[in-house]
Order: structure tokens, then C-alpha cells, then sequence
């Protein structure tokens, strides 16, 4: 059990970075506080699995350091750092029984047979893998296998922290669920620190207490999905959680407020520096925070998506969509349209970044 | 069945292959079957003997000398060439130049004509001339292969290790390289051995093309010809006659038609019965 630290960290898989481009980690600074659920959230390319292979130690970070807790750990291997790992396609031994897979950790360490035999039946107890402890390994299916790989973390006893890559990849739709409440499960009882990499953001909401969003091998945000989903650091943010993504629309800025396409919202924005500056401006909106309202400014409507629960409806307001989602009861006028931005909700980003000083609430 | 016809024509389609397959194996076949029971002294005159043939080679000192010899010397190649093998493509760098280089320098020895190889040996092994031969016999230890039932063993199967153990390599090669970083990695952080990756995922993932490479060297190595016949021409006298030499030496030596296509056939059961049991054996521990 540890805090996990990443100081500095940078990686490139080039011999010697010259370009930003040739990093796969630009630059990270990160704190896992122990026995937290983190997801590791981002698309695919962005650097999730280079992060996840550096804190296993399967890779020497290029600069920057690796702590559990005050310790550095940046020269260590896998097997010292007492790290465990689930990959994307479940790693099982072919040869061996369920039962000889998960003691596998625990032989290679030298334990004493009886009391692998005791920590085998409990981590099989706690995965429902008691039944078929004595079959081969390799007659069963994908979901028991990823089981199997996740005993194998959890039976050593010192483990730091469990890391999975994408663990639900090769699972049945209807047991990803089964296996995301287990996971969540285990990590209750286990109190281990778990780290889940995924670019699938309804598995990092559900899992996580902490999601870390990831954008081009850097760090965009860390935040509670809440946090997420109502104040996106960076326009990337907004686009990537939430279904559909964040309107990101040009704007303009004065001591008033925002200025979209000549309509004034208001909003409390610190003007400074910013407006002065050639930068570009841009408002964000979630379709959630977009309403009806008379006292808005006038769009046309494009089309209209029914999903259900829930309607999405296209406007257009000089040649810029805005998303908006509707309830199954509301009324889409049919004339005259006009929308306003729910100002509490409304954030200004500046070079894709969230402005500071900006009003939230 | 819906819409299922009954066509004829259809036999037209595949008759070139039945001609094919009926001109180069099975109308063979059958006249070596068909000499295997009779006995003729030329001008196409021929008596029915029944299984005097094959009674004549099973009971025979002369065929049970070479089956024997032949069965030890597939087992030596064996036991040699799949470890080596083996141990070669573990060593050999899974990616960078230098991947390539090495499996230029594996797929080389395939590429020679099997006389020339013989000749090659043959040459490289004399004693008063060839590099090997004066090399050995230089360091004091009496080497002949022309003359000493021993030097033409270790010549013969040394031969056979150089020209074929690049096979196995190359197999066990591309085996290795299908497995996934993942396993590697999660050997690392289960904490397990250079050894335990070995034995419990190199290995069992090589298993498929070490069956095919135990096969294909049992099959080449039990039918081998040209090689010996080139370096020792069965000799020195019969010590490295193995089961085909023999098999011409009768059927082109002596002119024994009869026994010969008893004794071709013999061989040929031989060989698809073991290739049968072994496949039959991995392919069940397969489906365990």
C-alpha cells in the first residue's frame, strides 16, 4: 500500500527527443493517494498505456521520477515494486490449472505451500472461481480468464497498487458489467489502490472516485466525474466526456460578457489581459445547460434526433451547430425559435484552456 | 435441401486433378504394390508369390540392421537438432538489424541442393585434404570417415544438424515472435524466472510448430538418401547404410524387384503410422 507519486515524468520511445512530437509523455505530474479507485481516461494514442507501463516498471521513464510513497521506485523492476497488472487480452499460463495460476506469484516468491494453499482458496473465494480451481486454465472463457489475471495482483499480499489495461476489451457486453460492479466490489474490500486505463468513458465514470483525462501524452485534467462533466478544463474535455460532447463555439469577450455571433451573454468574465491579447476565444456549453428561452437569441432549428429518453436537437445560428438536448416532454417551438446558455454553465476557454477568474457559480 | 441439384458435370471439373493425383501417386503406387506380390526374371513375365516378399524383408538380418541403424540415427538428429534448435531461436534478437542478418544466416543451409551438401561435407571431411578432416586428425584424434564406422557416424550426423537444424530454428522462431508483450510482462510482475518463462509460456506456445518441426524432421530424416550417399555412399561397409540406401542398393543393385517394392511399402507404413500416433497423441493432449 502506497501513494504513488509521478514527478516530472517524460517518456519518449526515440533514442533522443528533440520535437514535442517525439514524446509519448510530455510531461506528468501526478498523486495517487492510496487505496483510491483512478481511472485513466483518454484516446486511443494519447499515452495511457506508456504511464500505466511506467508505474508497473515494465518501462524506465526517458526523465522525471516514480515514488511509492517517499521511496523511488524509477530503477525497479516489476517484480520488486509489488505492483500487479491486468492487460487488455487476459495473460493466463497455459500449462497450469486455475489453482496453479494463481500461485504461481506466490511460488515464484518462495511461499510456503500451505499457506499459498490458504491464500489461493481465499482470492478464489473473493473472484467465485472456487469451483473450478482444479480445471486447465486455457478451456475457460474470457471473463474467468481476466479473473484469473486479476488473482493472480490479488493473492500476493503486498501488492501497491493493481493497474488494469483496458481489462473488458475481449468481454462480453453483458458481463462487462457483471465484472465492472466485482472490480468495484474487490476494490471495497481490498482497499488497494486500482488504477483503470480506458478510453471508454461510461467504464472511467462508473469505476472511478478520480478520473485522470489524458490528451496527447499530457495530463488535461483530474477531477471527480462531476467535476468533469460540469467544469472541463480544456475544450478536449468537454468534446471527450458527456454524449453528445461539449458546443465549443468562437466567441468574443467584453466587460459585458461573451459575444457569440453579435449576441451578447451575459456572463461575469475578467476581461484583462485576455480580450487584449489576439488569442482565440471560445465558449463552451454542454447540450444539457442549452434551454428554450424567449429571452435568448433566435437559431433555426436542423434536425431533430429522438433517442428516446431524450431528444437531440440540432441548431444552427451563422453556419455554428449547437447541440441541444431536450426532455422527452419538452415542447420544441415550431416558430421563432430562441435558445439562452445557462450561465452557471457556461465557461470561457482561451487556447483551449478554461479561463481563470472565470464565474462557475 | 432447398435448391440442392444434382449435376454431373461436375466430375468434369475436378477430373484434371484425378488425373493429376492418378499419374503421380497412386498408378506408382500401385505397380510398386503390384511387384511387391510377384516375382519376375524380365521380359514382363510375372508369378504370383502372395506375401513371400514381405515375409522374405520383416524376417530379414539385412532389414533390421538398417531399420535399427535408421531408427538411431533419426533418433540422435532428433535429440540434437530440436534442443539446438530451440536453444538458437531463444538467443537470436527478436527485432532490429540484426533479426534479419540472423535469419539470412539460418535460411542458408536450407537453401543448398542436398548432393551438394554431401559433396560439400564429403570434401570439407577428408582427412588428408579437407579442412575438418586435417583439423581433427591435427589434434591428435584419428578421424576417417571413409574408413571408421565411428567418424562416418558423427560426420553423417553432423551433416544432417548443419543442414537441418536451421528448419527447427526458424519454426520454434516465428513461434516466439507470436507471443505477446503481455505475456512477457506479466511473467515480470508475477515474479517468475528466466526458466519459468521457459517452461510455462515460451514453450507451451511453441508447442504447435515444435510438432510440426518434430514431424517433418522425423519424416526427412527417416527417408534420407542423398546426403549419406553422396558423403559415405552407405559405407565404410554397411554401418551407415539407412533404409532408403538400402532400399536402391536392392531394387537397383540387385534388381530384387519384388522384395524392394515389399520393403518400399513396409517403409512407407512405417513412416505413416509413426506421423500418425504422434499427431494423434499431441492433438489429444491439445483438446485436454
Amino acid at each position: 500500500m502506497a501513494r504513488i507519486t509521478l514527478e516530472r515524468l517524460r517518456y519518449s520511445y526515440l533514442a533522443d527527443p528533440a520535437a514535442d512530437a517525439d514524446w509519448a509523455l510530455r510531461r506528468i505530474d501526478v498523486e495517487w493517494a492510496d487505496g483510491g479507485a483512478y481511472a485513466l481516461l483518454g484516446p486511443s494514442g494519447c499515452g495511457k498505456t506508456t504511464l500505466l507501463n511506467i508505474v508497473s516498471g515494465l518501462l524506465r521513464p526517458t526523465r522525471g521520477r516514480v515514488l511509492f510513497d517517499a521511496a523511488d521506485v524509477t530503477g525497479l523492476d516489476p517484480a520488486d515494486r509489488h505492483v500487479a497488472q491486468v492487460f487488455q487480452f487476459p495473460v493466463i499460463y497455459d500449462t497450469m490449472t486455475v489453482y496453479g495460476n494463481l500461485a504461481f506469484p506466490l511460488r515464484n516468491r518462495g511461499m510456503a505451500a500451505d499457506a499459498v494453499d490458504a491464500r489461493v482458496r481465499e482470492v478464489a473465494a473473493m473472484l467465485d472461481l472456487d469451483g473450478k480451481l482444479a480445471r486447465r486454465a486455457s478451456r475457460l472463457g474470457a471473463d474467468d480468464k481476466q479473473k484469473i489475471s486479476l488473482g493472480r495482483g490479488l493473492v500476493r499480499s503486498d501488492v501497491n497498487v493493481i493497474m488494469f489495461d483496458e481489462p473488458l476489451t475481449v468481454i462480453d457486453p453483458q458481463m462487462k458489467w457483471v465484472l465492472r460492479s466485482k472490480l468495484k466490489e474487490i476494490h471495497r474490500q481490498s482497499g488497494i489502490t486500482m488504477i483503470y486505463v480506458t478510453h471508454d468513458q461510461t467504464e472511467a465514470l462508473t469505476f472511478a472516485d478520480t478520473v485522470v483525462v489524458m490528451y496527447e501524452g499530457a495530463v488535461v485534467q483530474i477531477g471527480t466525474p462531476v467535476e468533469l462533466f460540469e467544469k472541463p478544463k480544456h475544450t478536449f474535455v468537454g468534446h471527450f466526456i458527456g454524449s453528445p460532447g461539449m458546443n465549443v463555439l468562437p466567441c468574443g469577450i467584453d466587460a459585458g460578457g461573451v459575444i457569440f455571433d453579435g449576441e451578447r451573454i451575459p456572463l461575469d468574465v475578467s476581461t484583462g489581459r485576455a480580450a487584449q491579447e489576439a488569442a482565440s476565444l471560445e465558449l463552451g456549453v454542454r447540450p444539457e445547460f442549452v434551454r428554450f428561452s424567449d429571452d435568448g437569441f433566435a437559431v433555426e432549428i436542423a434536425k431533430v434526433d429522438d433517442l428516446g429518453r431524450h431528444r437531440i436537437v440540432d441548431l444552427r445560428r451563422g453556419g455554428h451547430v449547437i447541440r441541444m438536448l431536450a426532455g422527452e416532454d419538452d415542447a420544441i417551438p415550431s416558430e421563432n425559435p430562441r435558445i439562452r446558455f445557462d450561465p452557471a454553465y457556461t465557461r470561457v476557454y482561451r487556447d483551449g484552456w478554461m479561463m481563470a477568474g472565470e464565474s462557475g457559480r | 435441401m432447398i435448391g440442392k441439384t444434382t449435376n454431373q458435370r461436375a466430375w468434369l471439373l475436378v477430373a484434371p486433378v484425378v488425373a493429376l493425383v492418378a499419374f503421380n501417386a497412386l498408378i506408382p503406387m500401385m505397380t510398386v504394390v503390384n511387384y511387391s506380390f510377384q516375382e519376375t526374371f524380365g521380359d514382363n513375365v510375372f508369378f504370383f508369390e502372395g506375401f513371400k516378399w514381405y515375409q522374405q524383408v520383416l524376417t530379414s538380418e539385412r532389414f533390421h540392421a538398417s531399420f535399427g541403424r535408421q531408427l538411431v540415427f533419426t533418433g540422435v538428429i532428433l535429440a540434437i537438432e530440436i534442443p539446438l534448435g530451440v536453444a538458437i531461436a531463444l538467443a537470436m534478437p527478436r527485432s532490429g538489424p540484426w533479426a534479419s542478418v540472423c535469419l539470412v544466416l539460418m535460411a542458408l543451409p536450407l537453401l543448398i541442393p542436398w548432393n551438394v551438401v554431401g559433396a560439400m561435407w564429403n570434401i570439407f571431411a577428408l582427412p588428408d585434404i579437407g579442412l575438418l578432416g586435417r583439423a581433427v586428425n591435427g589434434m591428435g584424434i584419428a578421424y576417417n570417415f571413409t574408413q571408421d564406422p565411428v567418424s562416418a557416424w558423427v560426420t553423417t550426423v553432423a551433416m544432417d544438424v548443419w543442414h537441418w537444424t536451421s528448419l527447427v530454428v526458424l519454426l520454434a522462431y516465428a513461434g516466439l515472435c507470436a507471443i505477446p508483450d503481455a505475456y512477457y510482462q506479466a511473467a515480470k510482475i508475477d515474479g517468475a524466472g528466466a526458466w519459468a518463462v521457459f517452461r510455462h509460456i515460451e514453450l507451451p506456445k511453441m508447442k504447435r510448430v515444435l510438432t510440426i518441426a518434430i514431424l517433418l524432421r522425423f519424416m526427412d530424416s527417416f527417408m534420407i538418401y542423398t546426403e549419406p550417399f553422396v558423403l559415405t555412399g552407405g559405407g565404410p561397409g554397411n554401418t551407415t547404410t539407412f533404409l532408403s540406401i538400402d532400399l536402391v542398393k536392392a531394387a537397383l543393385g540387385q534388381f530384387d524387384l519384388g522384395p524392394a517394392a515389399a520393403m518400399s511399402l513396409i517403409y512407407f507404413l512405417i513412416v505413416l503410422l509413426v506421423c500418425y500416433v504422434f499427431f494423434t497423441v499431441v492433438m489429444r493432449d491439445e483438446e485436454k
